[in-house]
């Protein structure tokens, strides 16, 4: 017998706010948060536009060293993973530090540090290199500073699952303790990936937005002009606790977390096959492990990346699992405004699930003037909506073939 | 600034540390928090600093800010 999972604290930093209070409000007042890339010089790029943190100041998480020896998406997670402890009211004792686990997901890792610290071996040879360059690139490291600071000593991992890395350690932290192995786990997924690197890479395999002229109106998801996605940085982290556990703790409880769905493509490195039936697979896989019907969803926070390809699959794929229910249940694409923020998108967005359900409202596409062809599904444009729920979906889907999707419900225990 | 007072600031940042932890016999482990990767870092910085080189034999003998100060005015350093 599977035991219940709820989701009671929520911590994030998006190119919207950093916090899930500021980032939710400007979500539901339908602004961006893409602008001119600011964290190196962008002119030669193709791409000069991004969705970053900003305003940003570690040195309310973390010591002055800590922030000089890591990377960016480290630091993310410990602000994320303090905002959700504070959020949940939990301090983890020694009666169940055991118990408590963590699993951050993150796609590329310290990449900056890595582009970095390659430099300074180019430039000065390998006595350059700083003893703290490993483990500020080693993409598990946002999961284990998260254990360190906090005390947990259950399991711990970390998820690359390209863009789907912070769902899938969602999933997988919610499996953990849906099987007994914990009962507390901070999970969430994390990403501070505007470099040279990746903004050029993503570039040379024109998965980018140009619209570098009009960047709070470049993110255009399932619209007829979209061109390609913004890449974003950003972190959400959510405390998930085994029902009873919070319960006995009398602890808030913002959604239970019923279902969780995985499938793989198997079919090509970058690109969804048309109809993206691994992507319907999911969708499924997570409402049957809910034990709920197609027809109980209400919303779908969806990947939505403004590429002209997942945009399309991803509405066909939903056709497909939904049938005629697809034309009522809501659609909404929050990278219309927070931009992709790679292993940390599946973290935000599962956040703006979870409050989808809890205040009532669903944040909108923008930037949706004129549908794709074939982009024929309720998608919420420009304006959010009010509306209670009681179910929602979280899609994210990544490079290699991931697809995997979340299923959050208004907790009755 | 004399030579002790130029690794002091040095230590001061790099281990974030208060200048009245900065004795000179302070070692590094013991006293001023640091672990194996803090004193390579900070070594690095000394280097960079006074455009020296310490090899890893040598590193290993350095315990204390003292032993830093000793070390660079054998080096030559002023």
């Amino acid at each position: 017998m599977k035991r219940r999972v709820v989701v009671t604290g929520l911590g994030a930093l998006t190119p919207l706010g950093n916090s899930v209070h500021e980032s939710w409000e400007n979500a539901v007042a339908g602004k961006s948060g893409i602008g001119p890339i600011t964290k190196f010089d962008s002119s030669a790029y193709k791409t000069r536009i991004a969705g970053e943190i900003k305003n940003f100041d570690p040195l309310q998480y973390v010591s002055k060293q800590e922030v000089r020896r890591y990377d960016d998406f480290i630091l993310y997670a410990l602000a994320a993973a303090e905002m959700a402890m504070a959020d949940a009211k939990l301090t983890i004792t020694s009666e169940f530090s055991e118990r408590t686990g963590v699993i951050v997901g993150s796609a590329i890792g310290g990449l900056a540090t890595l582009e970095d610290e390659f430099k300074s071996l180019l430039e000065g040879g390998p006595r350059k290199i700083s003893p703290f360059a490993v483990p500020a690139i080693l993409a598990n490291l946002a999961a284990g500073h998260v254990s360190i600071r906090f005390g947990a000593k259950g399991p711990i991992n970390c998820a690359v699952t390209a863009c789907a890395s912070g769902t899938s350690a969602i999933g997988d932290a919610y499996k953990t303790i849906a099987y007994g192995d914990a009962d507390v786990m901070l999970t969430g997924g994390t990403e501070a990936a505007v470099t040279p690197l990746a903004v050029g890479g993503f570039g040379s395999m024109r998965a980018l937005s140009v619209k570098n002229d009009e960047p709070q109106r470049a993110s255009r998801p399932f619209d007829r002009d979209r061109d390609g996605f913004i890449i974003g940085e950003g972190c959400g982290i959510v405390v998930l606790e085994e029902l009873s556990f919070a319960l006995n703790r009398g602890a808030h409880i913002y959604a239970e977390l019923a279902g969780y769905g995985c499938t793989s493509d198997a079919y090509h490195m970058a690109a969804p096959p048309p109809g993206h039936e691994g992507a319907a697979r999911s969708m499924k896989l997570a409402i049957q492990d809910a034990g709920l019907k197609p027809e109980d969803i209400d919303y779908i926070n969806a990947h939505g990346t403004s590429t002209p390809l997942n945009d399309l699959y991803e509405t066909q794929a939903i056709k497909s699992l939904f049938g005629e229910h697809a034309q009522k249940l809501m659609v909404s694409s929050t990278k219309s405004m927070t931009g992709h923020m790679l292993g940390g998108t599946g973290g935000a967005e599962a956040i703006f699930a979870v409050k989808a359900i809890q205040e009532g409202i669903i944040p909108p596409t923008v930037n949706l003037d004129h549908p794709g062809e074939e982009c024929d599904l309720d998608y919420v444009p420009k304006v959010a909506r009010q509306k209670a729920i009681n179910a929602a979906m979280s899609n994210t889907f990544g490079f290699g073939g991931v697809n995997a999707v979340l299923l959050f419900k208004k907790c009755i225990p | 600034m004399t030579l002790e007072e130029k690794v002091i600031q040095i230590v001061m940042e790099q281990l974030d540390v208060t200048r009245e932890e900065c004795a000179l016999e302070a070692s590094f482990i013991n006293d001023l928090g640091a672990d194996s990767l803090d004193i390579v870092e900070l070594l690095m910085e000394m280097e960079e600093a006074f455009d020296i080189e310490i090899a890893d034999e040598e590193l290993e003998k350095i315990a204390t800010i003292q032993d830093v100060v000793d070390f660079l005015r054998q080096k030559g350093v002023q």
